[in-house]
C-alpha cells in the first residue's frame, strides 16, 4: 500500500517478473542471443532515474532477497502479478518460467498471483501442460508471446483456430485474463508482432475473457488505442510506457496517458512496473505524484484524478483477478466501477 | 564540401521508417570514412541488439543507395553493427539481394507494405503537425476541410507532410485538399474531421513517444555521439 496526502492507495503491480539471464542459464551455441536478450532489457533499465539503476550483473541474476524488498518492503506493492517469458531456445532452463516463478509465489502466500502461459503449437501436449498448471499452481491468467519463434514457426496469432482451442480451454479451467505482449519484440520478421487486429478478433469471439494488452503495443499505440475502445474486454497494460517515459520523456509520457485515457479510459488501464526492468517504488510514487505539463497542447485531455489512480494502481487489476481489497482503500460509492467495461465506444474506421 | 560531407547529407535522407527522422539525427551513424580513393565506409548502430530486422535492413539498404551514389564515392561499404542480424542484413545489402533473400527461410516478400503502412503513419502525424497551429490560430475543424494546400502558410511541416505524400502517391498538388484519407488520397469529409484529426494526433504522439525510447535506449548503449546527431 502507499499513502499521500491522506489518500491511501491499494497497489498491485500486474506485470512482474523474476529471471535468471546469468550465463549458468545460458544454451551453449546461444550464448550471444541470451546475452544480447538481456543487454536489450538493460538498456530499457537505463531509462529509470539513476538512484535505481543496478550493475547489469545484478541485473542478470537478482535474488529472492533483492525481490521481496524491491516489491514489497519499499516498493508499495501488495500483490503482484508474475507473468513468465519462456525463451527456452536460449536460456536452459527458461528465462522466467511458471515453475521458477512458483518457487518464489508458494513461499509467500498472498505475496503473488501466479499466471502462466501457452503456445498453441504445442498442440494436444500443451493443452495438458495448460491444465496441470492451472491444477497445480491456480493460475487464473496467461502471458501470451505471439511473436515467439519455435520449430521454423515465425510466431503466431490469438485468433488462430489452434489458439480459439486454447482459449476455449482457458475458460473451462477457469482462466479469466489473457495478457499479451505486444509491444517491442524480436523476431518480426514477417509476422507483424505488433499487429493487435488478432487481439480485436479474439476479444469479440471470447466476450467471457478479458484481453489485457501488455506495453499498449508499443511502439504502435494508436492501433491499440483504435482497437482497445470498441472491445468493452480489453484492457492496458502500461508495464514500459511508466517504466520507459515517465522519468526519461516525461512529456511524451504525458501524451501517452492522455490518449490511453482518451480512448481506453482509467477504468481499464492497468499498473505494471516490469520488475526486475524497473523497480515499482519510483514508479508508484511518480504517477501518485503525476499531473500533466504546464502547456495548452494538453488542455484537451482527461484528467486523472486520485480515484483514476486508485483504479490503475490496483483497483482495476485486482478486480480482474479477484483480489480482496481492504475497505479503507476502496473507492467511494460515486467515484466509479474499477474495472468496468461499459466506457468501450463505437468508433467509425476512416 | 569535402566527400565525407556529401556522405553525410546523403545519409540525412536515409531515415527510420517508423521514426521518420534521418538516420544521422537519431545518432544512428556510429562513423563514415571516405579514403582518397572514395572507398566510403558507414557504420550503423541502433538502440538494441534486437531492434527489428526489417526497419534495419531498410535503413542499411536505403544508406547503401545513398553514399553510393555520391559524387567522389567508387565504392561503399555499409556495415550495420552489433545486431543479431548483422551478418545476414550486412550480406544481404552487400549483395544486393533483397530481404527475402538477405533472410531465405525466414521472411516471405519484400518491404515495400511495411515502409508504406509507415508512410501512412507518417502523414497522419504530419496531419496534425500542420493542422494543431492552424486550429489554435482560430480555424475551425470544418475550415479545415475546405482548404488547399496552398491556402496554408508554407512551413518546414507542410513540406514535410507533402514530400510524404508524394512519396505515397497520394495527392500533393498546390491546389490538392490539405486534408486527404491516407490510404485512398480521397478529401476527408467535414463530418469525418474531428475523428481524422483525434487519429492524426495519436498517431503522431505514437511515433514520438516510441521516438523517445529508442533515443534514450541508444544513449544507454552508446555514450558517444553519432555523425550529426541531433541533441536530445
Amino acid at each position: 500500500m502507499y499513502e499521500k496526502d491522506g489518500e491511501k492507495y491499494f497497489v498491485v503491480d500486474a506485470h512482474i517478473h523474476y529471471w535468471n539471464a546469468a550465463p549458468d542459464n545460458w544454451v551453449p551455441g546461444q550464448e550471444q542471443y541470451a546475452k544480447g536478450w538481456i543487454e536489450c532489457f538493460y538498456a530499457y533499465h537505463g531509462l529509470g532515474p539513476e538512484h535505481t539503476r543496478w550493475t547489469l550483473d545484478k541485473y542478470m541474476k537478482y535474488s529472492e532477497q533483492d525481490t521481496m524488498h524491491d516489491l514489497f518492503e519499499v516498493g508499495h506493492v501488495d500483490v503482484a502479478i508474475m507473468q513468465p517469458t519462456y525463451l527456452k531456445e536460449w536460456y536452459k532452463e527458461g528465462f522466467n518460467t511458471t515453475e521458477r516463478n512458483a518457487g518464489l509465489a508458494e513461499k509467500y502466500p498472498g505475496k503473488f498471483v501466479l499466471n502462466t502461459r501457452f503456445d498453441p503449437r504445442d498442440g494436444d501436449a500443451g493443452l495438458k501442460e495448460l491444465a496441470d498448471n492451472v491444477a497445480r499452481y491456480g493460475c487464473k491468467g496467461v502471458k501470451l508471446y505471439t511473436a515467439e519463434w519455435k520449430d521454423g514457426s515465425r510466431g503466431w496469432k490469438v485468433s488462430d483456430p489452434e489458439a480459439y482451442r486454447y482459449l476455449e480451454r482457458c475458460q473451462e479451467l477457469g482462466i479469466k485474463n489473457v495478457h499479451l505482449h505486444k509491444g517491442p519484440t524480436i523476431w518480426p520478421l514477417d509476422k507483424d508482432a505488433f499487429d493487435v487486429a488478432d487481439v480485436d478478433h479474439a476479444a469479440t469471439d471470447f466476450p467471457a475473457l478479458n484481453f489485457i494488452v501488455e506495453h499498449v503495443g508499443l511502439p504502435r499505440i494508436e492501433d491499440f488505442c483504435f482497437m482497445a475502445t470498441q472491445e468493452p474486454n480489453v484492457y492496458a497494460g502500461l508495464a514500459v510506457v511508466l517504466g520507459g517515459l515517465m522519468h526519461a520523456r516525461p512529456r511524451f509520457f504525458a501524451k501517452v496517458m492522455g490518449e490511453l485515457l482518451f480512448w481506453v479510459g482509467e477504468d481499464k488501464m492497468t499498473f505494471g512496473s516490469d520488475y526486475g526492468i524497473w523497480e515499482p517504488q519510483w514508479q508508484v510514487e511518480g504517477l501518485v505524484d503525476w499531473d500533466y505539463p504546464p502547456g495548452e497542447e494538453y488542455d484537451d485531455y482527461p484528467r486523472l484524478g486520485t480515484a483514476g489512480k486508485k483504479k490503475i494502481l490496483g483497483l482495476n487489476a485486482a478486480k480482474l483477478y479477484d483480489i480482496p481489497v481492504p475497505a479503507e482503500y476502496q473507492l467511494p460509492a460515486d467515484a466509479g466501477t474499477p474495472a468496468a467495461r461499459d466506457d468501450a465506444q463505437l468508433v467509425e474506421s476512416t | 564540401m569535402t566527400v565525407k560531407d556529401r556522405v553525410l547529407t546523403a545519409l540525412s535522407t536515409v531515415r527510420d521508417p517508423e521514426l521518420d527522422e534521418p538516420v544521422t539525427a537519431l545518432g544512428f551513424v556510429a562513423s563514415c570514412e571516405v579514403s582518397p580513393g572514395g572507398d566510403a565506409e558507414v557504420h550503423l548502430r541502433l538502440p538494441t541488439y534486437f531492434c527489428a530486422p526489417n526497419f534495419a535492413f531498410l535503413m542499411v539498404a536505403d544508406a547503401y543507395d545513398a553514399v553510393s551514389t555520391v559524387d567522389g564515392v567508387q565504392h561503399a561499404v555499409i556495415v550495420l553493427d552489433e545486431h543479431f542480424a548483422s551478418d545476414a542484413i550486412n550480406d544481404g545489402v552487400a549483395a544486393r539481394a533483397g530481404f527475402a533473400q538477405a533472410f531465405a527461410g525466414e521472411a516471405i516478400g519484400e518491404l515495400d507494405q511495411l515502409r508504406a503502412d509507415f508512410l501512412r503513419k507518417a502523414v497522419l502525424a504530419g496531419t496534425d503537425q500542420v493542422c494543431r497551429p492552424l486550429l489554435k490560430s482560430g480555424l475551425t475543424a470544418s475550415d479545415l476541410a475546405t482548404l488547399t494546400i496552398d491556402a496554408v502558410p508554407r512551413t518546414a511541416a507542410l513540406d514535410r507532410l507533402r514530400r510524404r505524400r508524394a512519396d505515397l502517391g497520394l495527392p500533393s498538388g498546390d491546389g490538392d485538399p490539405l486534408l486527404v484519407d491516407p490510404v485512398t488520397g480521397a478529401a476527408v469529409a467535414a463530418e469525418a474531421l474531428p475523428l481524422h484529426l483525434r487519429r492524426a494526433r495519436t498517431v503522431r504522439t505514437s511515433i514520438e513517444a516510441n521516438t523517445g525510447i529508442c533515443r534514450g535506449m541508444l544513449r544507454v548503449r552508446y555514450d558517444d555521439k553519432g555523425e550529426g546527431e541531433e541533441e536530445l
